[in-house]
């Protein structure tokens, strides 16, 4: 055991368990890292320290599906170091990273550098995902088998297409092979040409280049073939039209292994909030219509899309400041995901449990670990105030991103503490 | 949303695009200009409306007749005027858009007057200048050339009189077009009451519809009755790959000839912003043609930046 490990009480919180979807006050004993009681301590147990969680929900660590974390490569615009640290303000116990740094996360070496560099932070979890081929240029593919071995949870290719369906056929073909998940980003390249935003009447008006839904829907309609005729798992990441929801939704019903996340800002934001060309919503894929945003809030609310993520991409000025179509794309998003999840829940009278299952059991899921308060389950838990408000103020955030459009919003949900591990990562 | 464009007393203080201009101020441009035409041809006079400012034209694009006509303008009222062409200098060199900016403010800038090839980028600039700072847009993008919309709406006016009982077509590429979106605005502002768009599918913005436009894709139908004929410039880029075919079969079917103006009302004038390419979009007999008011739009052209570059400035000081 970890000199720094404590035997921790939590006291009198609000338990909320999305994996049981129950909701219950009362006591939580944690021990060796794990969760050893729910409601009484087990025998022998003494607390080394006691947590009053009067008026918090205690609940399992947030899971993201979806983050940059700029390390290795572009440390100007982030480090492990400050991400870990807004991971866990942000009540993050696990993160999945995208394998698009600088190199890549295309070898076994830097994926055990990159895991071996957050361990030695010890704040929240890393799973790195892989470059399904090499330098993300489509061309050949990576090796898979090795980097799972190394840590890898799955393969992408972060935000560039495979524009050679043959490649991503034999990467699907490979993957299969292993039972491997792919998480793709559905967009055919070729559609989007040098497109900067939603392909409809605002972006005309604006004179910005349209991306058009096809872009995604022919992509979703290509994947789902290459499925059924290799096997392969994937993971649609960041849907973001209505179009492509209902070619997902046909999909599931079919059978086809296919799950799908969407971003934060996506359930919020449509392109018509890009105002006078307000490079802070500059997103890939585009924020889109109402009406999509609309289907993408139905498709939370009856599972077709299973989990919701950061999309976490911490940019720096001078990335965004620049006119729209030079302007970087994304924004940061860990310290956000609680509570535009908690808002999208609010306004959609969706129960604490079913919305936290969305950032936190079902990702887990997918990642092969229980998310959930039973006995144990990993003490990776998450505490806070459901009805505490905060504004989102750039100098405020830990992530050394500053950039989002919801600077100055207010935000309902306040992290009181995070802990991963049995150990206290961060305390409000 | 707040327009920033105008300052808390509704005055303009930028001109970045003619979306959402109030038709008071639309107006006042077209008034102001007014002054310094007589019969047609500019006032032969030097103004001082711009005395003592440092007028620097930031072109990060290509243009000879645009910046020429805003530096005559300019000088007409007695600026100290300064022309950059960015694209062979320090952006090449890697400084961004905003520090170019910031170094010419340091140099003493009173007014820019900006086309850059990314639409938004008068936005931007705007946005990050010092109080007191005017920004001009000269044209970004596909998104806004406010100044050429304002010259054309001045030419309308001054052989039509009114807008509000004018059909106006509007016709070629209104897809890579920043004038057509311009002057759609500002046509829907002025009361036109029938904006027509005249083009193939594939040079057509999507939803184009919602700007308050018709749309037409056969030239007989879209021209039949109209008051005026603005036709675009057809960029030759465009021509080549998926956009149009040829250069021959876009001027059969949506190049203006005489038989094509003759199912436009027998009053009707053309207009074209400029540089024309004879024999795609437009034939030379109407070009040449008695219909055509496409150098008296030059004229009209200076003086409406007169007009722009005196009424920013003085807002900007706040002497109006």
């Amino acid at each position: 055991m970890k000199l720094d490990m404590k035997n921790i009480h939590i006291k009198n919180g609000q338990l909320v368990d999305p994996l049981a979807g129950t909701e219950n006050t009362g006591d939580l004993f944690i021990a060796d890292g794990k969760i050893v009681g729910v409601g009484s301590a087990p025998a022998g147990f003494v607390a080394d320290e006691v947590i009053d969680a009067t008026g918090l929900v205690v609940a399992p660590g947030l899971v993201d599906f979806a983050a940059r974390l700029r390390e290795p490569g572009q440390e100007y615009k982030a480090t492990l170091a400050s991400e870990m640290a807004a991971a866990v303000a942000g009540g993050i116990s696990s993160v999945v990273c995208t394998p698009d740094t600088d190199p890549v996360l295309d070898e076994v070496g830097l994926v055990t550098m990159l895991r071996q560099r957050s361990k030695t932070l010890d704040l929240a979890r890393v799973y790195p995902v892989g470059a399904l081929t090499r330098g993300l240029k489509g061309v050949e593919i990576t090796e898979m088998a090795q980097l799972h071995e190394a840590g890898c949870v799955a393969f992408s290719q972060g935000d560039v297409p495979i524009a050679d369906l043959q490649v991503l056929y034999r990467a699907m073909q490979y993957a299969a092979n292993f039972g491997f998940e792919l998480r793709l980003r559905p967009e055919e390249a070729s559609l989007v040409n040098d497109g900067v935003a939603h392909d409809g009447p605002y972006a005309s008006r604006l004179g910005l280049t349209g991306i058009p839904v096809v872009a995604e829907t022919i992509a979703i309609a290509q994947i789902t073939q290459l499925m059924r005729a290799t096997g392969c798992k994937v993971h649609l990441a960041r849907v973001s039209s209505a179009a492509g929801l209902e070619l997902i939704r046909a999909a599931k019903r079919e059978g086809l292994k296919l799950t799908c996340d969407v971003s934060i800002n996506h359930i919020h934001l449509v392109d018509l909030d890009i105002g006078f060309f307000d490079s802070q919503y500059r997103f890939d894929p585009p924020l889109r219509s109402v009406a999509d945003r609309d289907a993408i809030v139905a498709a939370l609310n009856d599972g077709t899309i299973d989990m919701i993520c950061s999309d976490h991409a911490p940019v720096d000025d001078d990335g965004k400041l620049l006119p729209f179509a030079q302007a970087e794309r994304g924004a940061t998003g860990l310290e956000l995901l609680l509570p535009l999840t908690l808002a999208w829940a609010r306004s959609n009278k969706i129960s604490l449990p079913q919305a936290l299952a969305k950032i936190s059991s079902t990702p887990a899921k997918a990642l092969g670990f229980d998310a959930g308060l039973a006995v144990g389950n990993r003490a990776d838990l998450l505490l806070f105030n459901p009805q505490a408000s905060w504004y989102v103020i750039p100098e405020k955030l830990k992530s050394q991103g500053k950039n989002t459009p919801f600077i100055g919003h207010e935000m309902i949900g306040k992290v009181a503490k995070t802990i991963v591990k049995g150990k206290v990562v961060y305390s409000a | 949303m707040y327009n920033p464009q105008l300052n808390a007393q509704g005055e303009l203080i930028h001109l970045l695009t003619t979306e959402g201009l109030p038709r008071r101020v639309l107006h006042q441009i077209l008034d102001k200009a007014a002054e310094f035409v007589s019969g047609g041809e500019l006032v032969n006079q030097k103004f001082a409306d711009l005395a003592g400012t440092s007028v620097f034209n930031l072109f990060f694009e290509n243009s000879t007749r645009t910046r020429t006509t805003f530096e005559i303008a300019a000088k007409r009222l007695s600026a100290d005027v300064s022309s950059l062409n960015i694209q062979a200098s320090s952006t090449a060199k890697g400084e961004t858009l905003l520090d170019t900016v910031h170094n010419l403010e340091a140099m003493g800038a009173n007014l820019f007057v900006v086309r850059h090839s990314e639409s938004g980028a008068a936005h931007l600039i705007a946005k990050h200048v010092k109080p007191g700072i005017a920004v001009v847009n000269a044209g970004d993008g596909r998104h806004a050339h406010p100044t050429q919309a304002m010259l054309d709406m001045f030419t309308i006016r001054h052989y039509k009189g009114d807008f509000t009982n004018l059909r106006i077509a509007i016709v070629g590429d209104v897809l890579h077009s920043r004038v057509a979106r311009s002057q759609i605005h500002a046509l829907s502002t002025l009361g036109c009451p029938d904006i027509r768009v005249i083009a193939p599918k594939t040079l057509l913005p999507t939803g184009v519809e919602n700007l308050g436009v018709h749309v037409y894709h056969d030239m007989a139908e879209g021209l039949k009755d109209v008051d005026v004929v603005a036709m675009l410039r057809l960029q030759n880029e465009r021509m080549a790959g998926a956009y149009l075919p040829s250069t021959q079969e876009f001027f059969k079917y949506y190049g203006l000839t005489p038989e094509k103006l003759a199912l436009a009302k027998p009053d009707a004038i053309v207009m074209h912003p400029g540089p024309m390419n004879r024999g795609v979009e437009i034939d030379s007999a109407v070009a040449d043609g008695d219909q055509a008011v496409i150098l008296p739009q030059v004229t009209f052209g200076i003086a409406v930046r007169m007009a722009v570059l005196s009424i920013v400035t003085a807002n900007q000081k706040g002497l109006l």
